[in-house]
């Protein structure tokens, strides 16, 4: 075969690469109605890296995300995670939804939200105590909202209601960490407080796979992207796939070349 | 009997009943298209409850001013007041506390609910109010209808209707578009008022013949009827308003032709029954075309990811695309493609690769745009185009098509 | 008022109404919050047909086979909804509206077909119950509550009642973090693996469990007026779900006491002769409950307090 997809370039991943693999998604298509959002999408997240997933509007970057997660139903395609299916590894995942698909007027307070990272320790009826909420609150320490944890939820700005679920995430010691844009609407300072927990975690050796949409940022905050517009695009570390022609690719060559310039990029 | 009724041949009332009915049938299903169109098609939920004290305090205070508590106009004009105040109610709550509009429209529909039901205790205790009736109001009751009460309802289907029709456009423009209806100079909030004053002319004529827990029947049911067979505005409204007048005409004329039909039942089972049938099998937004069509969209999605599978030599993962591959002869059973399979998927990779030049190019911009990994390329550009994108690729020529 | 008289006429409509209040109130606790509200109309509207089927079927009034109809009508209209909405992609407000009217219009139809004159079957009774009418013959005064055999002859309804309430607390109790969690954040809720789906169901199967008990007793219309007024008011006092749960208990209680009071005893007071519709009363007590709180309720404005 003399032809071959750019998201293909490379070498295509090996047994082991994918039984390691945090996450592993395989010929993913999704359809809202008659048109494929996510089609036929193979992705494999490397462990212990910061990954990016970037596209533009309407590229199913977060379709992905939730199909991967089993949060909606894929018309074909399956997932892996640590290399076994999804719904007996969901102990080592930690998601951030979206902050704009929740109900935030709900009658709840910063304490209890993080308390629900906690659940598959709690379970059904076992009482939340002493250490729980010891936990819950040094999980809000680390996103630094220590000083809100009785406010209602409705009362938080964006910035500090995207933290507040960070801070869920962390109660939950998972292994790998997936985000669905969580610097969509925040101030610079939640900004850089969330990014510099995310460092944090992967200096831990976990897992980072985000929903991304500012591209200037992508080198600084992340070591590798994944490239989406309904199909892939490429895949691989930031210097590799992070290129010129990758994005005018991706982007349908929609990015000014002047935007373009002005990112740190690799000549592509 | 049957044809007797149909053709109005059951007497005067029946027959006034009937084309009260009809009237009301169309007036109902062409407000109720605004009101669905607008997201509130529940708001009547609350209207036609809130009805309920209203007509209970207009009988008391016929009563007690010595007049005859039954007169029709009398108790519609208090059901009226009361399902306005009623509305009042829905919008306050929603606009001036934290609760949703769902919320509030089952808040004031149970209470307003309630309160009549207190105050029909109360008149089932007043020595005029023995033979009062006014239990008819909650299901309707044409049986024993006096003349004049089924010259109302005619009148005032009539009435209601022609409004309707008078305000049909703007309207029309205010559910199709608010903002766009905003720009043009319609003062929005008055049409969705005028659009909530319809819905609660309907309730009120409709009180007699269907009752005030049905009557949201006749509201909703025929604009969601309509909306299976058309994708416009105008023609909802249009087969709204014909679904909901052939629903009253056919059902106050079934009712009519036998005992123990009770009017108001019997038109929201017919309207429901026009539903059904819409449900399944209209074209396009029918269940049996969508089924249809989701099944031949998951095949050919299915297919193409198959195909590109095979053509870079990558295992095939799902049962179904297997099955379909070995059905069109492509590939067997271990997965390996054929002669056939193999020509098919170079074609499926080359125009994949074609895509790929496509959407990475500013120029083709318009075409990008419909890009969704099943298209065919040949549909978006000319063959002059697509030569010129081979000669890009630059790989090797003579691929199997 | 003494206990000769309040025990025999009084304690059991009134125990009853209590019940059937809190236990309407709690699960709509989450139908509000779910904006679901109008689900629990829905269920209270088919409860009707689903009796009237439970009888044509066995032939008889009596509670299992009619609590067994209703309660499968109420799972059907639910499916019934989900299908229109997502087969027909309507909007969840007219799926419903077309849902429960066209099933009440059923049930009308077939009570009037059908020859149930001579049972104690009609659609005036469902919809606002015999409350006043479930008192216990057999008390005496207080002291009966401790004779078996007065005991003995409590009126079932009573019974019914309080095993209802106990089923939909202990329901509450077990699964309140999947319910909480599922109604706040389905998406997150689905990643720790909770059947979010299901949670859904089993909420509305409790409703309709509760509807169901409390409706032969006390009438539909208090069925929905419980499951919105008192949970809705009650989100106007508070921003915690445990306090807006604990608000709802005790304005459902405040209007079921209040309401059966005030329908006995009120038209009394002012000279009239006959008592009024207790439920209707109750109905009434817990709307002027939310318009006090939609008033001067500490939390009825969206958002809260400011951010300091």
């Amino acid at each position: 075969m003399t032809l071959e997809l750019a998201a293909n370039q490379g070498h295509s991943p090996t047994a082991e690469q994918l039984d390691s693999s945090p996450l592993a998604v395989r010929g993913m298509t999704v359809s809202y109605g008659q048109k494929p959002v996510v089609f036929s999408v193979d992705m494999t997240i490397v462990e212990g890296a910061m990954t990016a997933i970037i596209g533009p509007n309407g590229a199913g970057k977060s379709t992905l995300l939730k199909a991967a997660l089993g949060i909606v139903k894929p018309l074909s395609g399956q997932s892996l995670v640590f290399g076994k299916p999804l719904r007996s590894q969901r102990h080592r995942i930690a998601y951030v939804p979206q902050r704009a698909s929740i109900d935030w007027d709900f009658p709840t307070r910063v304490i209890d939200v993080v308390l629900m990272g906690l659940f598959r320790e709690l379970g059904l009826l076992r009482r939340v105590r002493q250490r729980h909420l010891d936990k819950a609150r040094a999980c809000l320490d680390r996103v630094g909202m220590g000083d809100f944890s009785d406010r209602q939820i409705g009362q938080l700005s964006g910035g500090q209601q995207q933290r507040v679920f960070l801070a869920r995430a962390l109660a939950q010691d998972a292994d790998l960490y997936l985000l669905d844009e969580p610097f969509a609407g925040v101030d610079a300072a939640t900004e850089k407080a969330i990014i510099a927990v995310l460092k944090n975690l992967r200096e831990e050796g976990k897992t980072v796979v985000s929903v991304h949409h500012d591209l200037s940022t992508v080198p600084e905050y992340f070591d590798r992207v994944f490239m989406i517009n309904t199909s892939k695009i490429a895949e691989g570390t930031v210097a590799d796939a992070f290129t010129a022609k990758n994005l005018d690719k991706t982007y349908g060559g929609r990015l000014a070349t002047a935007h373009v310039d002005q990112l740190d990029l690799v000549a592509g | 009997m049957f044809w007797d009724a149909i053709f109005l041949q059951l007497g005067y009332n029946a027959t006034l009943v009937t084309i009260g009915a009809c009237f009301l049938g169309i007036a109902a299903g062409v407000t109720g298209t605004f009101l669905f169109l607008r997201k509130r098609a529940l708001v009547s939920d609350a209207i036609s409850h809130a009805t309920l004290p209203g007509v209970a305090l207009a009988f008391i205070i016929m009563v007690s001013f010595g007049l005859d508590g039954r007169n029709l106009i009398g108790l519609l004009a208090g059901s009226a007041v009361s399902a306005w105040f009623g509305l009042l109610c829905v919008s306050w709550l929603t606009r001036f506390t934290r609760l949703a509009e769902d919320a509030a429209i089952g808040a004031v529909l149970s209470v307003f609910f309630g309160f009549g039901i207190v105050l029909l205790t109360v008149i089932q205790s007043m020595s005029a109010g023995r033979q009062a009736g006014l239990e008819g109001f909650l299901l309707g009751s044409t049986a024993g209808m006096l003349w004049n009460d089924a010259i109302i309802i005619v009148v005032g289907g009539a009435l209601t209707l022609a409004i309707v029709l008078a305000y049909r456009r703007p309207m029309e423009m205010v559910s199709f578009d608010p903002e766009f209806a905003a720009a043009s100079g319609l003062n929005v909030a008055r049409i969705d008022l005028i659009i909530m004053w319809l819905a609660m002319a309907v309730t009120v004529v409709g009180l007699k013949i269907v009752g005030l827990i049905l009557i949201v029947a006749m509201l909703i049911i025929p604009p969601v009827t309509a909306r299976f067979w058309t994708d416009r505005t105008d023609r909802v409204a249009l087969i709204s308003g014909g679904v909901g007048g052939a629903a009253g005409y056919l059902g106050a004329a079934l009712s009519a032709s036998a005992p123990s039909l009770p009017t108001g039942p019997i038109i929201v089972l017919v309207s429901f029954a026009f539903f059904a049938v819409s449900l399944f099998f209209a074209p396009n937004r029918g269940v049996l075309a969508a089924f249809l069509r989701h099944r031949s969209f998951q095949r050919r999605v299915h297919m193409r990811q198959g195909l590109l599978a095979l053509a870079q030599g990558q295992p095939i993962y799902e049962a179904l695309t297997l099955k379909l591959l070995r059905n069109a002869d492509l590939a067997r059973a271990d997965g390996v493609a054929t002669e056939t399979g193999r020509a098919r998927a170079a074609k499926a990779l080359r125009d994949e690769k074609r895509w790929e030049i496509v959407r990475a190019d500013q120029a083709f911009e318009g075409a990008a745009a419909l890009y969704d990994g099943l298209r065919e390329i040949e549909t978006v550009l000319t063959s002059d185009q697509i030569q010129e994108i081979d000669q890009r690729i630059g790989g090797p020529k003579g691929v199997l098509s | 008022m003494s206990g000769e008289e309040f025990v025999p006429l009084s304690l059991t409509p009134l125990l009853i109404g209590m019940f059937a209040a809190v236990a309407c109130a709690l699960p709509g606790n989450f139908l509000v919050l779910r904006r679901q509200a109008l689900i629990g109309d829905a269920i209270s509207h088919v409860v009707l047909p689903g009796i009237v089927v439970a009888f044509l079927i066995t032939g008889m009034v009596s509670t299992w086979p009619m609590m067994l109809g209703a309660a499968g009508a109420a799972v059907l209209a639910v499916v019934l909804i989900e299908a229109i909405r997502k087969l027909g992609r309507i909007e969840p407000g007219a799926a419903m509206g077309v849902t429960f009217t066209s099933m009440f219009a059923a049930g009308v139809l077939l009570l009037e077909q059908s020859n149930t004159s001579n049972v104690h079957l009609d659609v005036e009774h469902a919809l606002y119950g015999n409350l006043e009418s479930l008192i216990w013959l057999d008390a005496i005064g207080w002291q009966s509550l401790f004779d078996p055999i007065a005991l003995a002859a409590l009126p079932h309804e009573l019974v019914r009642m309080s095993v209802t309430l106990v089923v939909v607390s202990v329901f509450i109790w077990v699964f309140w973090r999947p319910l909480k969690l599922s109604t706040f954040d389905e998406g997150f809720a689905r990643t720790l693996g909770i059947p979010t789906d299901l949670v859904g169901l089993a909420l509305v199967i409790i409703a309709a469990i509760a509807a169901v008990a409390a409706f032969d007793a006390v009438g539909s219309i208090i069925v929905i007026a419980m499951f919105i007024c008192p949970p809705a008011a009650a989100r106007l006092m508070t921003n915690r779900l445990e306090t807006q749960i604990m608000w709802s208990v005790i304005f459902a209680l405040l209007s079921a006491i209040l309401g059966f009071f005030i329908a006995g005893y009120g038209p009394l007071w002012i000279g009239a002769e006959n008592a009024v519709s207790a439920a209707g009363m109750i109905a009434t007590v817990s709307g002027l409950i939310l318009a006090a709180t939609a008033i001067w309720g500490p939390c009825r404005k969206r958002g809260g307090a400011p951010v300091s």
